[in-house]
């Protein structure tokens, strides 16, 4: 490979308007609403994340209030959300229970299937996907616009359940049963327009979303990459994006199944999760019963625990792409990190009832969860390795996205080691819903997998825009938010270990009586700290979200089309890419993370470059051998 | 030497193709009969008392599960697919029995005292 | 660019675009399916001896509909044959005759069985008055036989507005044939052709009833799981029946005359979901209607 410039992109990319074939041009509703392309998609998918991870954050900074200072006003908006909420949400601008336990139940449901999993899986993936395989377009483009408008009417559902009588779901984002059949029945409610039942309605729109999604990403992978792309020299990103596929499309039928059979005890009055026996306000409940609460939590958690998999592996295939773009050179680990991945998805299906550990097992089906649960933390330690690895020797240049992808490690790290306690039954037994387990999975999807979903904001904007978002304000946003995430969390560590019960709506107050003390102050004193955090927090995304909207019209034009000067087949494609993305499929010679090879010119070859004489006369140090087929 | 393997489609030879699927259709006609006479076996056989309820819920799930993996195989050409179409089916099936078997483990091993 | 393998297969893989995504497809079937059946496995286990219902479903008309089922199966396929040995004439018929079946199947399930059991009434004995209705329940019998208890009396309910209207203070029961002749050996295990209630009532007090309904999704766990997969079955089988529909249309033919292999799988797409479908019936026959 010689010295001259090299043109990044391929003479077959594909510009905006040069259309070789039959295609008739598309009205504003086809191209730009319902439209079948996957960019399209990705970016509706992105901006309705954004807007529902948005609205789950204020739901969040509504409770810090009450656990900070409950049974108080909320100043200022107190009465204004009292009308906007209605249904008595907040008289006098002071929270109810049942309305805290809304804004719990429905904070976890939103920011989990309406905010990240749309973000990371269906965004980042629609976008991005095809593009680093070569692809034109997904293989089933209407089923994936199907799948998008499915979620948006899941959303819907979602939204409208917080403004008929009695309120948005309160069963916490897991409609534990009885309380999930009997929650929101009776003189007060409608027997069908009722949050419980919304929200169970809402799921299986979400759900149906997710697997028509799943099958598009796989079939695409399988079938759609580009000539000389074998699975072996797929972006680790795409990997991740194939784990996380499966894990959908095989995890979430169970539990729609449980949905439906919920929502049949809700409305047929049928006893699949109610025991028999079960007595409601002072009357025995006119149903069959013999049915089984624990039922519903096994095929809860049977998707629980793989959508927590779900939850992290995108955000570590967009950090692991760049890290290695940001250190100048390859990834280290690629085969363990491919297999490590592989092994993350087929364990998390065998490991769900250490959700369960306080409901009674025995010992020989304890041990075994146990064992798993152990074990498929070794997957998540050789990534997370193989990253720091990555680092080592490397030539960094703190990018703003390299910022959030750093910080996402020692982030994840925290929350991954603090869930080993908890794989243990009997340390559970202590800590089970307490607030040590809500800072567990919030390192990790919090300050792990938001920020990587960040950094992938910051480092595919000009890929979707052909504008950068603007560098300054992306640390101004990113320093306050890391410091904001230890802050709020941290201390949730030292709270849960006093014993601090999550989702109750007197902050702990309970606690208060022991006066313990932890770190200088009791656990309901830690509040305070935390909820300040969390309302700066809000402040400092802000910037943020500033930054967005104006570098889509206003933000500084990229020179060329791959200014991070990247390896991946994306950055072939024109800055915003075209229909079809490419004339022709490029073919890829190489593998994915070919940066700073030796003799080279620049420190950086991309994908798509064919194998020169020179570089198979002498010891060429790539990766693996060039002319495997 | 860069030279990408051949991942071009496949066509089908139209006509071969035709007489093959010709000399399947008498299969898919004794596969249909086998299974209606399987439906009236298996009828007839939830008369007959095997000794324990276990036994003739499994003679009825063996029965079932013969006709079932007859459709799969026969009519869905599964005896004919390829490796990613059963590798995607084998882990579909240890999940489902992971689901059946754990839950049945977590069920019939509560804490006692 | 074009969406390259919508017809012809790729050849490292070997397979077209639309087999991998139904697979897939059927793949979550299969976890939606096995969750359903993990419900009835585990209920009906949690079950206590008499409490799991038999007999109580039309075994002729569930074997003629599995018979319907199959033999649609087995014209799809043959449609699909038709369309690769380029029939169009045949494929019609073929087609035809499975949408066919496919409704016959719905109407039977839906206008009659479904009603036939929302018309049976079923009343839950209280343990402590279980003796009183002994010449009913004959369980004295089934104890020497070592048979399960029966805690139930069913039968065709006269006076329904007992049913809302708390001053009825009784049930007035046509009795089904076993609780008519409770001790006969012939009534210990169900028939194959059902009996119609027979004219013998009883009355049966509300104060030594546990609970009473029709047979309804909520009368028990039994019918609960019976009503909810045979309904998720049968919006099954409605989606496909649309589909073959949909392949029936000028559309369609469209597409025949354009690229006939085009058509051909389709076709053999949406049979791979119909015999799915036929499939799942394969094992909730036996399950509920036999066992």
């Amino acid at each position: 490979m010689d010295a001259t410039t090299h043109p990044h992109g391929t003479p077959e990319t594909h510009h905006h308007d040069e259309h070789g074939d039959e295609h008739h041009e598309l009205g504003f509703w086809r191209k730009y609403v319902f439209s079948t392309d996957h960019k399209v998609i990705g970016i509706q998918y992105g901006i309705s994340g954004l807007l529902f991870l948005f609205f789950g954050f204020c739901l969040m900074m509504m409770m810090r209030w009450q656990l900070a200072y409950p049974g108080q006003a909320m100043p200022v908006i107190g009465n204004a959300l009292n009308h906007f909420f209605g249904t008595g949400s907040m008289p006098d601008g002071k929270m109810t229970p049942e309305f805290y336990n809304s804004l719990g139940a429905m904070h976890g449901t939103i920011m989990i299937f309406l905010g990240v999993v749309p973000l990371a899986f269906a965004a980042f993936g629609n976008f991005v996907v095809p593009l680093q395989i070569g692809a034109p377009d997904m293989t089933f483009p209407k089923v994936n616009a199907a799948s998008y408008w499915a979620f948006v009417v899941g959303g819907i559902i979602m939204l409208v359940s917080f403004f008929v009588p009695g309120g948005a779901a309160k069963g916490g984002w897991t409609s534990y049963t009885p309380l999930g059949v009997i929650a929101d029945t009776g003189p007060n409610f409608n027997p069908f327009f009722n949050g419980q039942t919304l929200w169970l309605l809402g799921f299986i729109f979400l759900i149906t979303s997710s697997l028509l999604g799943a099958i598009n990403f796989i079939t695409t992978i399988i079938q759609l990459r580009a000539p000389g792309l074998t699975w072996m020299r797929l972006p680790f990103f795409v990997w991740a994006q194939f784990v996380t596929a499966f894990l959908l499309l095989l995890a979430f039928p169970p539990l729609e199944a449980a949905v439906v059979m919920q929502i049949m005890d809700r409305l047929a009055s049928t006893s699949f999760f109610l025991p028999s026996g079960l007595v409601v306000n002072g009357a025995a409940l006119q149903v069959s019963g013999g049915g089984s609460p624990l039922l519903w939590q096994h095929l809860f958690w049977f998707l629980g625990h793989p959508e927590v998999y779900v939850l992290i592996l995108p955000g570590m295939g967009i950090v692991a792409e760049i890290l290695a773009n940001n250190s100048r050179k390859p990834l280290w680990g690629y085969k363990s990190l491919v297999f490590a991945a592989l092994v993350l998805g087929f364990l998390s299906f065998i490991v769900w009832a250490h959700h369960m550990w306080l409901t009674g097992m025995g010992s020989a089906v304890s041990a075994f969860f146990q064992t798993t649960t152990l074990i498929i933390s070794i997957p998540s330690v050789i990534i997370l390795s193989a990253f720091f690895i990555s680092l080592w020797g490397g030539s960094i240049r703190f990018t703003v996205p390299m910022l959030f992808a750093t910080a996402f490690l020692p982030m994840f790290g925290i929350g991954g080691l603090t869930g080993i306690p908890l794989a243990f039954n009997s340390a559970d037994l202590y800590l089970h819903d307490t607030y040590y387990v809500i800072a567990h999975f919030h390192y990790i999807v919090a300050p792990g997998t938001i920020f990587a979903l960040f950094a992938g904001i910051y480092y595919w904007f000009p890929k979707a825009t052909g504008r950068m978002m603007n560098d300054f304000w992306g640390k101004v946003h990113f320093w306050p938010s890391l410091i904001c995430m230890n802050v709020i969390f941290l201390p949730m560590f030292l709270q849960g270990m006093l014993g601090m019960h999550r989702r109750w709506y007197d902050g702990g107050q309970g606690w208060n009586v022991s006066g313990e003390h932890i770190w200088g102050l009791t656990g309901f004193q830690w509040n305070t700290p935390i909820s300040i955090a969390a309302w700066v927090m809000g402040l400092a995304q802000i910037p943020f979200i500033i930054n967005f909207f104006h570098s889509i019209w206003k933000g500084r034009k990229v020179e060329n089309d791959n200014p991070w000067d990247a390896t991946t087949l994306e950055w072939t494609a024109p800055s915003p890419p075209g229909h079809g993305n490419f004339i022709k499929a490029p073919v890829a010679y190489r593998g994915p993370y070919e940066y700073s090879v030796p003799r080279h010119g620049k420190d950086y070859t991309m994908q798509n470059e064919p194998i020169e004489a020179s570089e198979l006369t002498t010891a060429h140090p790539t990766r693996e051998p060039v002319l495997r087929a | 030497m860069n030279n990408p393997p051949d991942i071009s489609p496949v066509e089908h030879e139209t006509e071969e193709y035709a007489h093959e699927v010709r000399r399947h259709v008498r299969g898919y006609l004794m596969v249909g009969a086998t299974l209606l006479a399987f439906t009236a076996i298996t009828v007839a056989l939830s008369y007959v008392n095997f000794g324990t309820q276990k036994a003739n819920v499994a003679v009825a799930l063996l029965v079932a599960t013969f006709k079932a993996g007859l459709v799969a195989a026969i009519f869905m050409h599964l005896s004919a697919e390829k490796r990613l179409i059963y590798r995607i089916l084998i882990f579909t099936g240890f999940f489902v029995f992971g689901l059946f078997w754990l839950t049945y483990l977590a069920w019939y091993n509560p804490i006692v005292r | 660019m074009e969406i390259p393998y919508t017809v012809s297969a790729r050849r490292d893989t070997g397979l077209w675009n639309a087999k991998v995504g139904i697979w897939l497809f059927l793949a979550s079937e299969v976890m939606l399916f096995g969750g359903l059946f993990s419900a009835y496995i585990f209920l009906r286990l949690d079950a206590a001896p008499g409490d799991w219902p038999h007999g109580l479903l039309n075994v002729p008309v569930g074997t003629m509909n599995t018979a319907i089922l199959i033999a649609s199966s087995v014209t799809v396929v043959l449609a699909w044959a038709s369309l690769k040995m380029r029939d169009l004439t045949k494929y019609r018929i073929y087609m035809a005759i499975t949408i066919l079946c496919g409704v016959t199947f719905l109407v039977v399930k839906l206008a009659y069985e479904w009603p036939q059991k929302f018309d049976h009434f079923g009343a839950f004995i209280k343990e402590g008055a279980l003796e009183k209705y002994e010449p009913y329940l004959g369980n004295k019998h089934l104890l020497e036989e070592g048979l399960p208890p029966r805690k139930e009396i069913t039968g065709h309910l006269h006076n329904k507005e007992a049913l809302k209207d708390p001053n009825v203070k009784e049930y007035e029961i046509a009795l089904d044939p076993v609780y008519a002749d409770p001790t006969n050996r012939k009534m210990d295990r169900p028939h194959f052709w059902p009996m119609p209630a027979t004219d013998k009532i009883a009355t049966i007090e509300k104060s030594d009833v546990k609970y009473a309904t029709m047979f309804l999704p909520k009368h028990s766990s039994y019918f609960a799981s019976y009503f909810t997969i045979t309904g998720l079955h049968g919006a099954h089988v409605l989606g496909g029946v649309l589909v073959f529909c949909y392949m029936m249309l000028p559309a369609s033919t469209r597409i025949y005359r354009h690229n006939p292999e085009h058509l051909a799988n389709r076709v053999e797409v949406a049979g791979l979901f119909w015999h799915f479908v036929d499939l799942v019936w394969i094992f909730v026959f036996p399950l509920f209607y036999l066992l």
